[in-house]
């Protein structure tokens, strides 16, 4: 099992530094920084020659690794464009989007967890049917969509909760959670609609193998049975959902923090992307997609935790 | 040798489900014909001319002055727009959609093909690639080169292509085992040929049941990107930048936001019905279950 | 043996069938199964033999249904239309089952010490501490070598055979009236497939166990059995002793079941 942790960790080592290698390529700036600078009173000659002062035509080799030491201590330089220190702006805003994944995963889990196991034990029967249908329209609404309906709901209508805005939890931890509900709700009805059917077809899986049979046959009822023997085989698969949907989440928070102008790392990727400030654009993308792929180097961790039979696979 | 000799076909395992499906893809596949007609009779005939503005009759509700779903606030017809918008948002995804199965297809079958050690290779950069979902791509694309449909296309494009190899990988690795493979590799027959002649075909289900998905989340994905502004510009119509301006205006004509967030959610349900219940009909050996 | 015609049936089944939407797979079946007795039931696939037990003990899958009327010794229910919490204190405890497929039968994420032990925790014939006992106990009795590292691990460690046998481990826990084996032999490799079967045979003879044995194998069948039932197309076609079966088989369908025995039963012994 070492040796399995250890290949995953290469493997994770690896795949980001090809992600960071692409990020930095793509994302590359140029003489634009020199540019900025100048402003409109730069001459060709000046920025090239401010452009060579800077270091920024320097051998691209060398301009990665150094890009790369200082991302990998949070450091993304200064934006050219607005003139702030971009690491310490990216966790700022990534503690505000981290309340806002983590509440969407969770609401996201306690819809999926019962819906999922109760239209898998229904199924064939018409409320079964029923919790299936509910769970595929909700996979065909955008979360958008979802926070539009629920502000008209439960913002302008009733007047119930705030349309937007975002409070600091340390601050005001009762205006915190007022302003997050509609944002958790709108993430995890989605993502919880999709988890639904994987829980589903994940225990239909279960329900289907002979060593259920085997757990009734000692004398479980078919629920006991499936808490018993089934969810922890049925979880292997869904883990890996819950993976993929925690990054479509962070990512996602791009629309849903625009929609409830809540100042996390989405907010401050898409205001970037339209200021087309490449620098901050390359922070916090490295930032998202180290995320992304820390998760699911854990995923992978966590499979060799629940599947035994993986243990000893890599045992020998 | 552990098979059992006696499959008793009576003998269902306990648990497995009587599915019926079939009533499903045929209304996925209603729903995909006519948002596919919408936007074909579009280039002939709307309701209304999509640049002619009703300005008596702004932010009016259904019905009203011809206005079959009403209009918007500087007072557009919006089933006109929606009609319109369809085209815009069948057109991102054919492109998009076109661009994964066009070159993730090759791949997964390479991938299928080659060594184990090759294989994990292709797999693991495939991996990296997941870790860019459109969204990401397109707001990377669009801060380099300024946001458009062409952005959006590629993004999309991009992002689909990991679903594309993962699942033609699985597929064609089902068929290489198979006995007819074999026989021809026993014959001599090179790996091009094989590729070309026994798995392809026999992957091609995969592929539509593929793109069917994969067109769904594409949908999604552009309706997301023309809500950020970060798609088709805003004199083309699109169903996620009409939702982007009826936000603005929730409190005083919420009609106008429910009219594209519908047509958007239905278009989404049409592909993915008809991805699934193709995908139930398909040989369930090359879902790899 | 006169005496066990007086004696009550521990089983006894009367006009069971099995149906599938409105179709009927298992057409009427009756049976009588005697403290002790050994029953085998015979039949091709598809002649409706698993479905039947899996009727008895109350499994069969949702979209299958059962009539007709089940009674067990000491229930006071009709087994068939009981309610699941009562069907579940008698799987277990009164019925055990081994199936066909030892590959798939056990949890592939659970010890298989603790899937032993379960049985008896669910059914309260043991304390935490005395199951762990027993189940050391139970695995040495299946003839598995090193018991105590056999329940320390997983089933995927273990080979069919082994497998197969802490399945019958687990189906005698609570000494039950009745053991019930689906082709318990089918899946396994020729050269296991006889000592699984003896020790199914010492196994139900220890704990004083009735057997309701499914083959579609007549030569199996008449090893472990003392009365065997022909089923063919969901009915009972032919029912008697072994001997008498084997020795004046009436229905063709028998012929031609005890044809194939004898050309396999070189290779079963």
């Amino acid at each position: 099992m070492i040796w399995e942790l250890l290949r995953r960790c290469l493997i994770f080592v690896v795949s980001a530094l090809a992600a960071s290698l692409l990020i930095f390529w793509v994302l590359d700036s140029g003489c634009a920084p020199a540019q900025s600078a100048l402003g409109v009173n730069g001459t060709p000659e000046s920025v090239r020659a401010l452009c060579t002062q800077m270091g920024l035509n320097r051998p691209f080799p060398v301009q990665y690794l150094d890009w790369l030491r200082g991302a990998a201590r949070g450091d993304f330089g200064i934006s050219y464009v607005s003139g702030v220190a971009i690491g310490p702006q990216v966790t700022d805003q990534l503690a505000v989007t981290f309340w806002l994944v983590l509440g969407g995963i969770v609401v996201a889990l306690l819809i999926a967890g019962p819906l999922g196991m109760l239209s898998a034990l229904r199924n064939g029967r018409p409320s079964g049917y029923l919790l299936s249908g509910l769970s595929q329209i909700g996979v065909a609404v955008p979360a958008f969509l979802a926070a539009i309906l629920l502000v008209l709901v439960f913002a302008v209508r009733l007047d119930w909760l705030p349309a937007n805005g975002y409070v600091v939890p340390a601050a005001d931890p009762v205006q915190f959670l007022r302003h997050m509900v509609l944002p958790w709700l709108s993430l995890g009805f989605v993502q919880g609609a999709v988890l639904t059917r994987y829980v589903r077809s994940a225990v239909l899986d279960e329900l289907g193998q002979d060593y259920l049979r085997t757990a009734r046959a000692k004398g479980l009822t078919p629920f006991r049975a499936l808490a018993r023997h089934g969810l922890r085989n049925a979880a292997i698969p869904v883990l890996t959902v819950i993976g993929v949907q925690l990054v479509t989440i962070l990512v996602g928070a791009v629309i849903i923090e625009r929609i409830f102008t809540i100042p996390g790392i989405g907010k401050g990727l898409a205001d970037a992307a339209e200021r087309r400030d490449l620098l901050t654009v390359q922070g916090i993308v490295f930032t998202l997609v180290m995320i992304a792929l820390l998760i699911s180097f854990l995923v992978d961790v966590a499979y060799q935790l629940i599947d035994p039979r993986l243990r000893t696979a890599a045992r020998r | 040798m552990t098979a059992p000799a006696t499959a008793t076909p009576l003998a269902v395992p306990a648990g497995t489900p009587f599915r019926p499906l079939g009533p499903l893809v045929y209304i996925g596949a209603g729903i995909v014909a006519f948002i596919a007609l919408a936007a074909v009779v579009s280039f002939f005939w709307t309701p209304f001319d999509l640049l002619y503005l009703d300005y008596a009759h702004r932010s009016a509700g259904p019905g009203t002055a011809g206005h079959w779903l009403g209009t918007d606030r500087i007072g557009r017809d919006i089933a006109t727009r929606l009609m319109v918008g369809a085209r815009t948002t069948l057109y991102v995804g054919i492109v998009a959609v076109g661009i994964a199965a066009i070159a993730g297809t090759p791949i997964g079958i390479v991938a299928g093909m080659v060594r184990p050690g090759w294989s994990e290779v292709i797999m693991r950069a495939n991996d990296v690639l997941l870790a860019f979902p459109a969204l990401l791509l397109a707001l990377i694309l669009a801060a380099k080169y300024g946001g458009s449909v062409t952005t959006a296309m590629v993004a999309i494009g991009v992002a689909s292509l990991p679903g594309f190899v993962r699942v033609i990988r699985s597929g064609t690795i089902q068929v290489m085992s198979t006995d007819y493979v074999l026989a021809a590799r026993v014959a001599g027959r090179r790996a091009p040929g094989i590729a070309a002649r026994h798995v392809l075909p026999n992957v091609s289900g995969l592929i539509i049941v593929q793109a069917s998905s994969a067109y769904a989340i594409a949908i999604l994905a552009e309706a997301g990107l023309s809500f950020l502004g970060l798609g088709a510009p805003a004199s083309v119509p699109s169903w996620g930048r009409m939702l982007a301006e009826a936000q603005s205006l929730l409190t005083i004509a919420p009609l106008t936001a429910l009219w594209p967030g519908l047509a958007i959610a239905l278009a989404v349900l049409g592909f993915n019905l008809l991805g699934d219940g193709l995908r139930d009909r398909l040989d369930p050996q090359l879902l790899g279950r | 043996m006169p005496t066990s015609q007086t004696v009550e049936p521990i089983l006894r089944v009367r006009g069971v069938t099995v149906s599938a939407g409105g179709t009927e797979l298992v057409h009427g079946v009756d049976l009588d199964l005697m403290p002790g007795e050994r029953v085998g039931i015979i039949g091709a696939s598809g002649s409706g033999k698993t479905l039947t037990c899996m009727a008895v003990a109350g499994l069969l899958s949702g979209g299958l249904r059962a009539a007709g009327s089940i009674r067990l010794v000491g229930v006071a229910t009709d087994l068939i239309g009981a309610r699941e919490s009562a069907l579940a204190k008698i799987r277990g405890m009164r019925i055990g089952m081994v199936f066909q497929e030892p590959m798939t039968a056990l949890n592939p994420t659970m010890r298989i010490g603790k899937q032993v032990a379960e049985v008896m925790r669910i059914h309260g014939t043991q304390d935490r501490r005395g199951a762990a006992r027993a189940t050391v106990e139970l695995l040495n009795q299946t003839g598995l070598p090193d018991p105590e590292r056999i329940a320390r691990s997983y089933p995927h460690q273990l080979s069919g055979g082994q497998r197969q046998r802490v399945v019958l481990a687990i189906a005698m826990a609570n000494g039950p009236d009745v053991l019930i084996c689906d082709e318990p032999t089918t899946a396994l490799d020729v050269t296991v497939q006889a000592t699984v079967l003896a020790l199914i045979d010492r196994r139900v003879r220890e704990e004083n166990a009735a057997l309701l044995f499914i083959s579609h194998d007549l030569a199996v069948v008449a090893e472990v059995c003392d009365r065997v039932l022909v089923m063919y197309g969901g009915h009972v076609v032919e029912t008697g002793s072994v001997l008498q079966v084997l020795a004046d088989p009436q229905h063709p369908h028998t012929r031609r079941l005890l044809a194939d025995a004898e050309l396999s039963l070189p290779g079963a012994r």
